[in-house]
């Protein structure tokens, strides 16, 4: 399509930014993360990086800021050849890194955070000047005295944006930079990443969403089983041919419950969770949760939106049993919770899938089948009295594993080798298999590729048809609205709105979660 | 420049190569330590088999000094595993070695297969409670373990002091010359462990014991639901929570099996050796402290612990053996250091893998950079 044009353009020009080749990254275990891998991210491009997790991205982007040493491959830099060693490496070769999980110090201020790691004495003054002059120009404001705890996601975030400009990095890149913001953080957010490239900055945006990849880049990569499927100019594709060159097949995305009658209401079957005034604290004894009442009815979706922390953790953690209620009561299928203990709330008939998947919801050094035992292990068939019964828990583990569809090479494969989506399913095979009455799952597909994503979607959809009632949380809106029946907004610790799916619109819900009321929304 | 780079994963191999290696090293730096100091490397190496292992017997020498080591060895091996630093090996020695020579002493004139089997069980039930303090420290209000079980260590020696030369207390002998110089009272013949002749060698009853210790703990790691929830306790304590594991149990109940392990190995060396509370003894031998290098040589595995307790049993014994006038015992105590340093630092090879690379280099002037690949899609 463009080869040739590009080409001469390149022959011609200045060389890329980055210019990878035949990178290859094989881990032990067999396990090829980059085969062969091209990339070439042009000086002023915003360029996306598509793929699925275990299909190679996070690997190159980690041996672009050299983390990881490629055993084949060779990676030009602004036409030089270069080889990193290091994190440190990678900045002084320009290379600027906005991690999906940030790497700030929450008690040092913004300024503190922005000159950390360089070899110049600290002087205060002059550093709160330099970020406000540099948060001024690229519209990215942010108190440079203010202390990184006392910041909201999104403002952490531009904090690592700044710390990436505050070195000059002329190549940055972005790991899932949208995964913790709302639509309109988003939106400014893009407006930052192509005022980057306009300075002639090359910027490589990581991401899932097609729609975003759409909305900003120039070109795309896409990575499919640590192969290189292709690199495409933006404006000649379309969501479904890049979801097709990512996955390899047709997917169905989007609107999954179209079609589906509205909640049933059941009068056989008692709601599968009611919360009635329910208020926590969160790990600082501060109050979290507000006088939260909320129902969700047996076989019903229930999303429930907002920025990263405004109360959905501890929401979930007091459904699970994992945190005390200070205030109010937690139904669970017609039986009163009375005890935070996650083994009551377990027998009651709650799944609980937490956000942090590897190390909450799993052990991660530990093998698949061990995780696959992690409940169950207490009660016979898996064990008889303090003994374990290996067999079975073998066999248990290999029946779930074919039946949740969990790729790994083995039961003893310890869960930490798999990909994020295969850890998932883990993770779903293990707290579904006990058939519950509700499930509490959060942001349960955040990181994954699209066809995990469809895989666990289906799964919490399957079993919302099984009778189990879900409450779905989640900062992606989009998935939020895809998957539930009706849609509840958190904001600072209380529920701002609750709305059927069909009636809730984008922006409307993105002023919620930033703190509008209903009444000032208006329909 | 030599750069030192994480490996994501250590191959198998090298998990036995590079302890091997390791002590090749520390042999030949102490050879070269031997032989400035003007002792003959090879000669002293060949005296300390001999005196280890070969001679008459030498070898039940080396079991005898292997045994207290073997658990206190097993005591850090499982406490280290489940990232719960008992340091406090040493204090749980002496409260078993109190306990069980109480036990010894109460049961005077009882059959001698009961009285040594109180001898265990008080030993046990003492080092498990004495290191339960520290335990519950951590599990109910998130103390630094290794800071009080370190602490104890001293209260348990002046507390065996105080027993024998503070006070008239149960353990203390006041006839005969006991009564003008402080000792403690010696334990009834029946209360002497038996030993087992295998081969010509004499093998303790504390021995056997610490070995089938050491597979009871294998079996417990391995195949109890306790053993499954200590593993998901040390790997990830949050997910641990969140399947309703009872994370303060788990660690209470680690410490209290280290505790009993470290309480056999002071019984142990009442019934199998010494036969009376000595407190300047048990202080001076540090079998816990050196029960922590055991540990970390055996790289935390129960079963290695019992090979690594005979070496470096076999180094005291022999050591011992060795010393005199020509040879000072400094020199066995260097031999044993390195043996600890190389071992250890061996490690970095087993983590890390080491480059000598430049860090960037020039690609030859002009040459355009390699076409990417650009597919249609």
């Amino acid at each position: 399509m463009t080869t040739t044009e590009h080409a001469a353009e390149t022959a011609g020009g200045p060389p890329p930014a980055v210019a990878a080749s035949g990178i290859t990254k094989r881990f032990p275990g067999g396990v090829v993360a980059n085969d062969d891998v091209h990339l070439e991210l042009r000086a002023g491009e915003v360029h996306a990086l598509l793929g699925e997790n275990g299909a190679g991205k996070s690997t190159l982007s980690n041996v672009l800021t050299g983390l990881y040493r490629p055993d084949a491959g060779d990676l030009w830099i602004h036409g030089r050849l270069t080889e990193l060693h290091s994190p440190r490496d990678a900045i002084d070769a320009g290379i600027g890194m906005v991690h999906q999980h940030f790497r700030l110090v929450a008690p040092f201020t913004v300024a503190e955070n922005v000159v950390l790691g360089e070899r110049s004495p600290f002087r205060r003054r002059e550093a709160e000047e330099r970020v406000r002059a540099l948060g001024e120009r690229y519209r990215l404001p942010v108190d440079p005295t203010a202390r990184i705890w006392q910041l909201s996601v999104g403002q952490q975030q531009r904090v690592e944006i700044l710390k990436a400009l505050d070195r000059d990095a002329r190549i940055l890149i972005l790991d899932e930079p949208t995964a913790v913001l709302t639509p309109q953080e988003s939106e400014a957010l893009f407006e930052v990443m192509r005022a980057m490239a306009d300075e002639g900055r090359a910027v490589l945006f990581i991401s899932h969403k097609l729609d975003e990849v759409l909305a900003v880049s120039d070109r795309v990569t896409v990575l499919r089983d640590a192969r290189n499927v292709g690199t495409v100019t933006t404006a000649d594709v379309d969501t479904r041919e890049l979801a097709r060159m990512m996955v390899g097949r047709e997917v169905a995305l989007g609107r999954a419950r179209t079609g589906r009658a509205p909640a049933p209401a059941n009068g056989a079957r008692p709601p599968a969770l009611v919360l009635d005034g329910v208020g926590a604290d969160d790990d600082r004894g501060c109050p979290a949760l507000h006088d939260v009442t909320l129902t969700v009815a047996a076989g019903e979706v229930l999303g429930v939106c907002g920025v990263a922390g405004n109360g959905q953790r501890e929401l979930a953690e007091v459904v699970g049993g994992i945190r005390r209620a200070t205030a109010g009561t937690v139904t669970v299928a017609g039986e009163r919770l009375r005890k935070a203990d996650p083994r009551v709330a377990h027998a009651a008939g709650v799944a609980h899938v937490p956000e942090d998947r590897l190390h909450t919801g799993t052990a991660p050094s530990l093998s698949v089948e061990d995780n696959l035992a992690l409940l169950a292990h207490r009660r016979p068939p898996l064990s008889a009295g303090p003994f374990l019964r290996r067999s079975r828990i073998r066999a248990r583990a290999l029946e779930l594993m074919a039946r949740f569809g969990v790729k790994a090479p083995g039961p003893t494969t310890p869960v930490r080798l798999l990909s994020g989506g295969n850890v998932q399913k883990v993770l779903l095979a293990r707290e579904l298999s006990s058939d519950p009455a509700l499930v509490v799952a959060a942001s349960p597909t955040r990181g994954l590729d699209v066809g995990a994503i469809e895989s666990v979607r289906a799964t919490i959809l399957a079993a919302a048809d099984a009778g189990a009632g879900v409450l779905l949380i989640s900062e992606d809106l989009d998935e939020v609205l895809d998957l539930s029946d009706r849609v509840a907004v958190m904001y600072e610790g209380r529920i701002v709105g609750v709305v059927d799916r069909d009636e809730a619109d984008v922006t409307e819900l993105g002023l919620l979660m930033g703190g509008a009321t209903l009444a000032e929304v208006g329909p | 420049m030599i750069r030192l780079e994480r490996r994501v994963e250590t191959p198998r191999w090298l998990d036995v190569a590079v302890p091997l290696a390791s002590f090749v090293a520390a042999l030949v730096v102490g050879g070269l330590v031997l032989q400035l100091t003007g002792h003959s490397a090879l000669g002293t190496y060949e005296r300390i088999v001999e005196r280890a292992l070969t001679s008459d017997g030498a070898l039940s020498g080396t079991l005898v000094a292997a045994t207290p080591l073997l658990f206190t060895g097993l005591a850090a091996a499982v406490a280290f595993r489940m990232n719960v630093f008992n340091i406090g090996g040493e204090g749980q020695l002496v409260l078993g070695a109190i306990a069980a020579s109480g036990a010894g002493l109460a049961l005077e004139g009882r059959p001698g297969w009961l009285i040594i089997g109180a001898m265990v069980v008080a030993g046990a039930a003492a080092g498990a409670a004495w290191a339960a303090i520290p335990g519950a420290l951590r599990a109910f209000t998130g103390t630094n373990e290794i800071i009080t079980s370190l602490m104890l260590n001293y209260v348990a020696a002046n507390l065996a002091t105080y027993l024998i030369f503070g006070s008239r207390s149960f353990w203390r002998s006041l006839e005969g010359s006991g009564a003008t110089f402080p000792t403690g009272k010696r334990l009834p013949p029946e209360a002497s462990w038996p030993s087992l002749e295998l081969g010509g060698v004499v093998v303790p009853f504390g021995f056997l014991l610490g070995v089938a210790g050491a597979v009871v703990l294998l079996v417990v790691l391995r195949a109890t639901r306790f053993g499954f929830a200590m593993r998901v306790v040390a790997d990830a304590p949050a997910a641990a929570r969140y399947a309703g594991i009872r994370g303060r149990r788990v660690v209470l109940g680690v410490m209290a099996l280290s505790g009993a392990a470290a309480g056999i190995g002071g019984a142990s060396n009442i019934g199998d050796t010494r036969h009376v509370l000595d407190p300047r003894g048990l202080n001076q031998a540090g079998y816990g402290y050196a029960g922590i290098v055991v540990a970390a040589l055996a790289r935390l595995n129960p079963v290695a612990v019992v090979f690594v307790s005979i070496v470096m049993g076999g180094l005291a014994n022999a050591g011992r053996a060795l010393q005199g006038p020509d040879f000072p015992a400094g020199l066995v105590g260097t031999l044993q250091g390195l043996l600890l340093v190389f071992t250890l630092g061996g490690e970095v090879f087993a983590r890390y893998r080491i480059r000598r690379a430049r860090t960037v280099h020039e690609a030859h002037a002009g040459a355009p950079p390699p076409p990417t690949a650009e597919v249609t899609a």
